[in-house]
């Protein structure tokens, strides 16, 4: 009965994302670029992909940051295309893709202020898709309060500041625990959106989501090593949706050194890939 | 808990309506069992009080309305897949309107029969049930079932169209060879409202409304 009524709010997005996804490179397109031996090779071979038009349109030379930035535009300007034409459930879904970006921006932005950095200097340097209106006045904040109740209560990442709220001062950790906290809210909110849309999305996302979790959980306890997070704050700021959940994140939080941490890992066989 | 058990508000909504609706019609029933009213209960006088003609003319208004609201279903299924894959494929537009003319020629069907069927209403005089004649009940329960029978079937088929021409832009957009392919699954999906048309023709045959 799905299909139905599909095509009335997502017919058109769904044409536009499969001729996206057509104009991908396949592993023919890779061998011929790997055969290339100069720049205008390459740019000679790129010409009948859908990359031709973007890279041939100016006189530069390929260098890496400039296929970067010419991609990033592409990327946000696509993006932006499937965003304004999107309805719910589908909008929800992409505005939950750009929170990402958006925490990282902030914290960016907090960094550099501590710094001492022009706000300035730092707006082009953070990521496009994570813009929001306020940008340009988060640095002036000092306190996690200051910062949520003058700047970001009106934005989409109001609803993850519920547990990042305290009166301490904004210094380099206390913004990467921000960051870590901010991101534990928004991850378990994506999680349990997903799950509620049920269907494709939740057999896709979940796994995908609960892999991003144990990750996170695993990174935190690693990198906590050697500073002075106790394992009480390490557990405030594990994602509570992946696998790990209970029992795994409760012994990341009492694990002192490596060993430890790779008898977790050994406990869950999904964790295996993590291994290194 | 109860509040995570109803998923969103058109899902309270409508088991609102039906529960509404059932209870009215139990509680009525129960009424009228109770208070010895069920004579009032009589199909037999509602068929010969009603006017054939109001039989009649709801068939030629089903017949032309589901049609076209298959037509409309079809339409805009598959409208939106062929400007959606139109985007980065251009050269799908074109041949792609073929699925738009199936969808269409269904709402065809449905305006041809709601003319033909409007045709066979005539005068007639005659008041009471002996008066009216058996001919004339006959035409209104004819019309009427021919107008459903047409409506009905063009409306699956207008959907049927519409979704697999969907199918078709999609894949075209992909390989240009599976075009064809899907295009006989259309000419199978178009056959169906064909069937409804033929079959409406054979219940208005015998129909002769009036003294």
């Amino acid at each position: 009965m799905e299909e139905l009524s599909f095509n009335v709010d997502h017919g058109y997005l769904e044409g536009l994302v499969r001729g996206m996804k057509a104009g991908i490179l396949t592993s023919t397109d890779y061998e011929n670029l790997s055969q290339c031996d100069t720049l205008e090779d390459m740019k000679l071979h790129l010409q009948s992909t859908d990359y031709g038009k973007l890279l041939s349109s100016s006189e530069e030379d390929l260098t890496v940051s400039f296929v970067d930035s010419k991609l990033r535009e592409n990327l946000v300007t696509e993006f932006s295309c499937l965003r304004s034409n999107a309805l719910p459930p589908l909008s929800t879904f992409l505005d939950y893709i750009t929170y990402n970006y958006m925490i990282d921006n902030v914290v960016l932005l907090i960094t550099g202020a501590l710094k001492q950095r022009d706000v300035e200097e730092l707006l082009p340097r953070c990521h496009p898709l994570g813009a929001f209106d306020q940008m340009a006045a988060v640095g002036i904040a000092r306190t996690p309060t200051e910062l949520y109740s003058a700047i970001l209560v009106d934005t989409p990442l109001a609803p993850f500041f519920q547990d990042a709220v305290s009166e301490t001062n904004l210094d380099e950790m206390e913004v990467e625990i921000l960051r870590n906290k901010l991101y534990k809210a928004y991850l378990e909110s994506f999680h349990s959106f997903c799950k509620n849309l049920g269907g494709a999305t939740k057999d896709i996302m979940c796994p995908v989501l609960e892999f991003e979790a144990d990750r996170r959980a695993f990174i935190i306890t690693v990198n906590s090593f050697g500073t002075d997070l106790s394992g009480a704050d390490r557990s405030a700021l594990y994602p509570s949706c992946g696998k790990l959940h209970p029992e795994g994140l409760q012994l990341l939080a009492k694990a002192e050194d490596h060993e430890q941490v790779k008898a977790v890992a050994d406990c869950y066989s999904v964790s295996q890939t993590l291994r290194t | 808990m109860l509040l995570e058990c109803m998923m969103n508000g058109h899902a309270i909504l409508y088991t609102g309506v039906t529960l509404a609706f059932w209870s009215t019609i139990l509680i009525v029933g129960i009424c009228y069992t109770i208070f010895d009213l069920g004579f009032r209960f009589d199909v037999a006088w509602f068929l010969t009080e009603t006017s054939p003609f109001m039989w009649a003319c709801l068939g030629i208004g089903l017949a032309i309305s589901l049609s076209v609201v298959g037509a409309a279903w079809g339409i805009y299924i598959t409208g939106s897949s062929i400007i959606g894959g139109g985007v980065k494929a251009p050269r799908i537009k074109t041949k792609n309107l073929v699925s738009i003319i199936f969808c269409e020629a269904v709402a065809i069907y449905g305006i041809i029969m709601a003319i033909v069927i409007s045709n066979m209403a005539e005068r007639f005089t005659g008041t009471t049930p002996e008066t009216i004649g058996a001919k004339n009940y006959q035409a209104g329960y004819s019309m009427f079932g021919a107008g459903l029978t047409v409506g009905f079937s063009n409306l699956f088929c207008g959907i049927c169209v519409g979704i697999v021409g969907s199918g078709a832009a999609l894949a075209d957009a992909q390989n240009a060879s599976l075009f064809v392919k899907i295009l006989i699954v259309e000419i199978f999906g178009s056959a169906i409202g064909l069937f409804g048309v033929i079959v409406a023709i054979l219940q208005t045959s015998k129909v002769k409304m009036g003294d």
